[in-house]
């Protein structure tokens, strides 16, 4: 098969992986070595397609040959898909092509389980190994484990890469077993906490001198968002068991997208693709503005609410602890106010001790007043008790009503 | 009333700002323009006044806004910087609601994206190669603001082991495996070759989208659309975007593939076991 043929099918078999991080990884450039590639900071995306994903790496499989039956998954042996396969080199050589021309920030890698674990394990840390080694390339490297890979393997894909993963891709074994058979939750947070301590030792020696040490600095998971009957407590729930206990960077919530060889036990609706969306705020809120997630849902309301971001939800149900006091509050009680992020807090906070601070000056931080307003008390307003008290301000957040049509179709 | 002239960059506005703010002229004396304008230019070639003493968050924000294009940021800066230095408003650059330090901060972060979108969205193209296999690189990019020295370094440090130039109208850079050096920019692309590997990277761009997903609004927003003309890919986009719908359809009314028998394998009937072990 021609390589541009192989390319196209083994680029559409991993599009289905979210993760696009290239971020994260250890400061390296070539200046001093013989091949091309740097790393550290903030990761670059070269592209974007029109599903407003980031093109960051090359996301290939390394075979869409499976002997697994994951039904979300185009790649299952049920499926009737075109099959290929990359040489190694071949791997090796579209990396540094693309890679030169600045394309991408380096490879992402998975693949197809042929065989067995450990035998899919080797030919994908094989291209790593190539390109570290025979090539000295320095830009990034992702590669997906399997967690029932031998733990040796595993260890020296982490050497390789900067980034590994496993994905979860269910939140309970109850949907696993309906849904991907072969894939346990049991193996999975096992092969994730050896993971987590082989990169825990990395970061030690790096600490302890060790400073250019080139070896994994986190990995990440990704979960499906709508192919089962998983609420979005359950999601969150796996999440922060996931962040708590393995600390992984980043767990992609992906919205189960129709497929072109769509499974019989498999929901024909796709999710809307909002629910997604209110899953990575809430999970961003667990992460960088200290919600539990019992604050964010409630055994009541186990799902977000898809007409209102989650933090926006939060306040609207815990009115008691509003209006904040721009002048005053604390750190913590600003970044719980609706509109306001990491950075407008860290300016006013900033501000705030040399300035009584008014509205004037919110506009200039760029703040959405009509969101904030109800929330936040400064020099010269003070939002009213009416706003807070009545239901009202929930219809205020809203999304318009779409505007009805004339006529019948 | 004095014309001052600027010049092209952070260090000769700082040089000229120096000797203004030693001379004690406030902003609204100081014309900066880069020609004679209507009033004597001042002659800025004498004895450099001992140096001043600003914050460093200010040398920070000053750096990025004098790459911005617009023709106010000399005057805003100088303006920034008298109200530092003269007023003794000394957290000034850390009052970002401020009307000056606001409008500053919006130029540097244009100038921040700009640079972020070089180091995005430069395509090299291969031009040759020497001898000894060392290839040699060209790009054509056109931000709008004077972004090309500050992104450069970063390319240095990717790809030291080739030769490259980035083309641009601003100005250009040049990297020969020892020097970086930078010439003034030229108004067009002076190689006009393709790279064979475009095809490669366009095949790759066209089969890593997903047509259920369509976000175009996202999409625009992090790739604006007057970069597209330089983006061996961007010309896809139409087709990938009309013929989603037709691709969605298609997917949602194929029949569902049946569940095929589980194949003879040693190695799933090992996992099927472990599987049960666990369940108990
Ligand atoms: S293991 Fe499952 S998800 Fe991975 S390629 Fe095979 S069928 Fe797809």
């Amino acid at each position: 098969m021609e390589l541009q043929s192989k390319l196209a099918i083994l680029a559409d078999a991993a599009k289905y992986d979210a993760s696009c991080a290239s971020s994260g990884a250890v400061k390296v450039n070539s200046l001093d070595g013989k091949g091309v590639g740097s790393t550290g900071g903030m990761g670059i995306c070269h592209s974007y397609a029109p599903d407003g994903r980031c093109i960051s790496l090359l996301k290939v499989l390394l075979t869409n040959l499976c002997i697994y039956d994951c039904h979300y998954c185009i790649n299952r042996r049920s499926s009737n898909v075109r099959r290929a396969a990359f040489t190694a080199e071949e791997v090796v050589k579209l990396t540094l092509d693309f890679y030169k021309r600045n394309y991408i920030e380096g490879l992402f890698l998975s693949s197809g389980i042929i065989r067995n674990a450990d035998h899919t394990m080797e030919m994908v840390i094989d291209v790593a190994r190539t390109l570290r080694e025979a090539y000295d390339f320095r830009g990034y490297i992702h590669l997906k484990t399997i967690p029932e890979a031998s733990p040796g393997l595993i260890e020296i894909a982490a050497r390789y890469a900067d980034r590994i993963s496993i994905n979860l891709e269910l939140p309970t074994q109850k949907s696993l077993d309906v849904l991907a058979p072969e894939k346990s939750i049991v193996r999975t947070r096992h092969a994730m906490g050896r993971i987590r301590n082989r990169l825990d030792e990395a970061h030690d020696r790096r600490k302890n001198g060790d400073k250019k040490l080139r070896h994994a600095t986190g990995q990440s998971t990704q979960v499906i968002v709508g192919a089962d009957e998983s609420t979005d407590a359950d999601f969150l729930a796996r999440s922060d068991d996931l962040y708590g206990n393995f600390k992984l960077r980043r767990v992609y919530y992906s919205a189960f997208s129709p497929i072109p060889e769509p499974s019989s036990i498999l929901p024909v609706k796709p999710p809307p693709l909002v629910r997604e969306h209110r899953l990575y705020q809430a999970d961003w809120l667990m992460r960088f503005y200290g919600f539990k997630t019992s604050e964010i849902l409630t055994p009541e309301t186990p799902n977000l609410d898809l007409e209102l971001d989650p933090k926006l939800a939060w306040a609207l149900r815990n009115r008691q602890d509003f209006p904040v006091d721009v002048q005053t509050a604390s750190r913590e009680a600003l970044l719980r106010v609706p509109g306001l992020g990491g950075t407008s807090v860290q300016r006013i906070l900033q501000i705030r001790r040399h300035t009584r601070i008014r509205q004037a000056d919110l506009l200039r931080l760029r703040i959405s007043l009509a969101k904030i307003q109800p929330f936040l008390k400064t020099a010269d307003h003070n939002p009213s008790a009416y706003l807070l008290d009545s239901d009202r301000l929930r219809a205020r957040f809203l999304p318009k009503p779409k505007q009805l049509e004339l006529f019948a179709k | 009333m004095r014309s001052v002239d600027p010049g092209k960059s952070f260090i000769s506005w700082r040089d000229a700002a120096r000797r203004m703010l030693a001379d004690h002229v406030p902003p609204e004396e100081i014309l900066w323009e880069a020609e004679r304008g209507l009033f004597p230019a001042v002659v800025t070639n004498g004895t450099p006044p001992e140096k001043l003493k600003v914050p460093a968050a200010f040398v920070d924000l000053a750096q990025n806004v004098s790459c911005h294009n617009d023709p106010s940021r000399w005057a805003l800066l100088y303006q920034i910087l008298w109200r530092i230095v003269r007023n003794g408003e000394k957290h000034l650059v850390s009052i970002a609601s401020d009307p000056d330090v606001s409008q500053a901060l919006l130029f540097a972060r244009a100038v921040r994206k700009e640079i972020h979108k070089m180091h995005a969205f430069v395509r090299f193209r291969l031009i040759d190669a020497d001898e000894t296999g060392r290839e040699r690189y060209a790009a054509w990019f056109e931000p709008d603001h004077h972004v090309i020295e500050a992104g450069a370094p970063f390319f240095k440090k990717r790809f030291s082991n080739m030769d490259w130039s980035i083309f641009s109208p601003k100005s250009c850079a040049h990297w020969d495996g020892e020097h970086l050096t930078f010439t003034p920019g030229i108004p067009h692309d002076p190689t006009k070759s393709h790279d064979e590997l475009e095809a490669a990277w366009r095949t790759y761009y066209r089969s890593i989208f997903n047509p259920a997903r369509l976000k175009v609004k996202m999409m625009k927003q992090e790739m604006p659309v007057r970069y597209w003309k330089n983006l061996p890919e961007a010309d896809l986009i139409h087709e990938l975007i009309s013929g989603s719908n037709n691709r969605v359809a298609g997917m949602l009314a194929e029949e569902p593939r049946p569940v095929k028998p589980r194949p003879k394998n040693a190695y799933l009937d090992k996992l099927r076991a472990l599987s049960a072990e666990e369940a108990d």
